[in-house]
């Protein structure tokens, strides 16, 4: 069994458990608030349906990656189907990355269909309002800079999934949602740790917050929604590096779930 | 008895359940009075903090606090009770503003809201101002935040001075449209006379961005009309008043008499008022030009 034979598993798996359940829940969500917004925002519709659009997509992510990714390992070891997958010639660190891969998928079609969704929905806009009102709008509504937001959505995504897969190599699922929501909630307040010598006084603990700056997830980059929204430019190179800082971090955090998951004794 | 009939017996016992549950709702409403909602709250009053909790949803939290702003006004508003007060308007402002600094219109409407004298508005120029500086100081390149703030100062201050240098401030943003350097030149000259706040709100008119900011354009300038009218229809009861010695009782006496022509209304359609102990015409209470600013007269 190869990596992608355990990728289309994972991603098969998903379907079965209903995961994209939460793409109905999504357009339900758009197609109401579209309908709704317009009485109650004094004109500004089009730029609370791509804040609604683009925030939904990241939280029901977030769901998906944090409680599909802390069961990922821990559910095979549970059920004990983990002795007939490695009883073929996979290696564990195979199934680890696999897992990832197949997550890593589910999630590209769940950001995609939404992105079309969103899209969908704000072309409609587009058509319902008179040109005057159109031009007085920050961005377009089919603005191509929003695929931005929703390509750092999905790099975000996959740095969660890497946190929740490595805490299911080890720790039960419980813990597991614990410590990555946990890591999610301090992701975004990184820029404070940087600055802890402004409130703090001792000098080796804001040596600490600064190392724990660099060490720990920093999300807060990957959140340009409101810029995109107010047709704000995003620096290419700003995109480029935050999708590196992605990979190597999922990378890092892959390495260390293959190592943890490689010395564990499953018997 | 069958898989179906279970399956119907279920479902129908479910519904009677649920009808049953509206039904006792509905009774307790009629017999104890409906629950009415409860004065706006806000929980967190801090920007900051909630700036923190929102995580990297806080330009949607920014949306939710921009209706509920919209939504505080629009209920204070309709009310028209001129003990009310709008003490929660400038918090939901902050708070909106501060998760989305770039939320321009929150800034900017939000300032025409609290600019506008009781009962239509919050009657604080002073936190409007203070909307439109937070407004500038987070988009310095928004020529517009000191174009609103000359406003204010136009408007509601009756700041004629203040008007012209805010103004002239905007003109020197980079990207400022000409007419605006006009707009200090006309406001330092001739501030307060309503010719000149006529210019200016028709230059707002033809150049308003926005709806909402057109229909704004379009009430002041309604106001101005109907403090001309009223000028003219007080004087034709005071013309009546030096040839019966008494004022009119009614705009029908003013009309026999050729001073007026039938029933006046004013610009949003409302008849006007005429006091019969003084002779002075007014807007109706119900008309929405209410209230006209107390500055800017003499034609």
């Amino acid at each position: 069994m190869n990596l992608p034979a355990i990728a289309l598993s994972v991603f098969r798996e998903s379907v079965r458990d209903k995961v994209f359940y939460n793409l109905l829940l999504f357009a339900v969500v758009l197609v109401a608030a579209s309908l709704l917004v317009g009485t109650t925002t004094a004109g500004q519709d089009v730029k609370i349906i791509k804040d609604l659009g683009l925030a939904a997509t990241s939280l029901f992510g977030v769901f998906i990656a944090v409680f599909v990714g802390i069961n990922l390992v821990w559910k095979e070891v549970e059920r004990r189907s983990v002795y007939s997958l490695l009883s073929k010639p996979v290696r564990r660190h195979a199934l680890v990355l696999g897992k990832y891969l197949g997550l890593g998928l589910t999630l590209l079609v769940n950001v995609s269909v939404m992105a079309l969704a969103l899209y969908a929905v704000l072309a409609y806009m587009n058509w319902s309002f008179p040109e005057n009102i159109r031009r007085s709008w920050e961005a377009p509504a089919l603005d191509p800079a929003l695929l931005v937001a929703f390509l750092l959505i999905l790099a975000q995504l996959l740095v969660v999934t890497a946190v929740a897969l490595f805490f299911s190599t080890f720790s039960s699922p419980m813990l597991s949602a614990v410590f990555t929501f946990g890591l999610y909630v301090v992701g975004h307040f990184n820029a404070d740790l940087k600055h802890f010598e402004a409130i703090v006084g001792s000098r080796p603990v804001a040596w600490l917050a600064r190392t724990l700056y660099y060490v720990l997830p920093n999300l807060a980059p990957f959140d340009v929604k409101a810029q995109v929204v107010h047709g704000q430019p995003i620096a290419a190179g700003y995109v480029g590096l935050t999708l590196l800082y992605a990979a190597v971090y999922s990378g890092m955090l892959l390495g260390a779930a293959s190592l943890v998951f490689a010395r564990r004794d499953l018997k | 008895m069958s898989t179906r009939a279970r399956a119907w017996i279920a479902g129908s016992a479910l519904a009677a359940l649920l009808g049953s549950a509206v039904g006792l709702q509905l009774l307790r409403d009629r017999w104890y009075g409906e629950p009415q909602p409860g004065d706006a709250l806000l929980y967190v009053r801090s920007p900051e903090a909630m700036r923190r909790l929102a995580l990297s949803y806080s330009a949607l939290l920014a949306d939710v606090y921009w209706i509920r702003a919209v939504q505080y006004y629009g209920g204070r508003r309709l009310a028209r009770d001129p003990k009310g007060s709008y003490d929660q308007l400038y918090p939901l402002l902050d708070i909106a503003t501060s998760l989305d600094p770039m939320f321009a219109i929150a800034y900017r409407f939000g300032a025409v809201f609290l600019s506008e004298e009781l009962p239509g508005g919050a009657g604080r120029p002073d936190l409007a101002i203070a909307l439109l500086e937070k407004g500038w100081r987070s988009n310095p390149a928004g020529w517009q935040y000191p174009y609103d703030i000359a406003f204010v100062h136009y408007w509601t201050r009756q700041d004629f001075a203040a008007a012209a240098e805010w103004f002239a401030k905007a003109a020197d943003v980079p990207g400022a449209p000409w007419w605006v350097r006009s707009m200090a030149a006309v406001t330092a000259a001739r501030g307060g006379n309503r010719q000149a706040s006529r210019a200016l709100f028709r230059v707002q008119l033809e150049t308003a961005e926005s709806e909402w900011v057109r229909r704004n354009a379009i009430e002041r300038l309604q106001q101005l009309d109907a403090m001309d009218q009223i000028d003219a229809l007080t004087w034709a009861s005071r013309q009546f008043a030096s040839r019966h010695g008494r004022f009119a009782r009614s705009w029908d006496e003013l009309a026999r008499e050729g001073l007026v022509r039938g029933r006046p209304v004013d610009p949003a359609g409302l008849p006007y008022v005429l006091d019969p102990e003084t002779g002075v015409a007014s807007l109706s209470p119900q008309s929405t030009l209410n209230p006209l600013p107390t500055g800017a007269r003499g034609r």
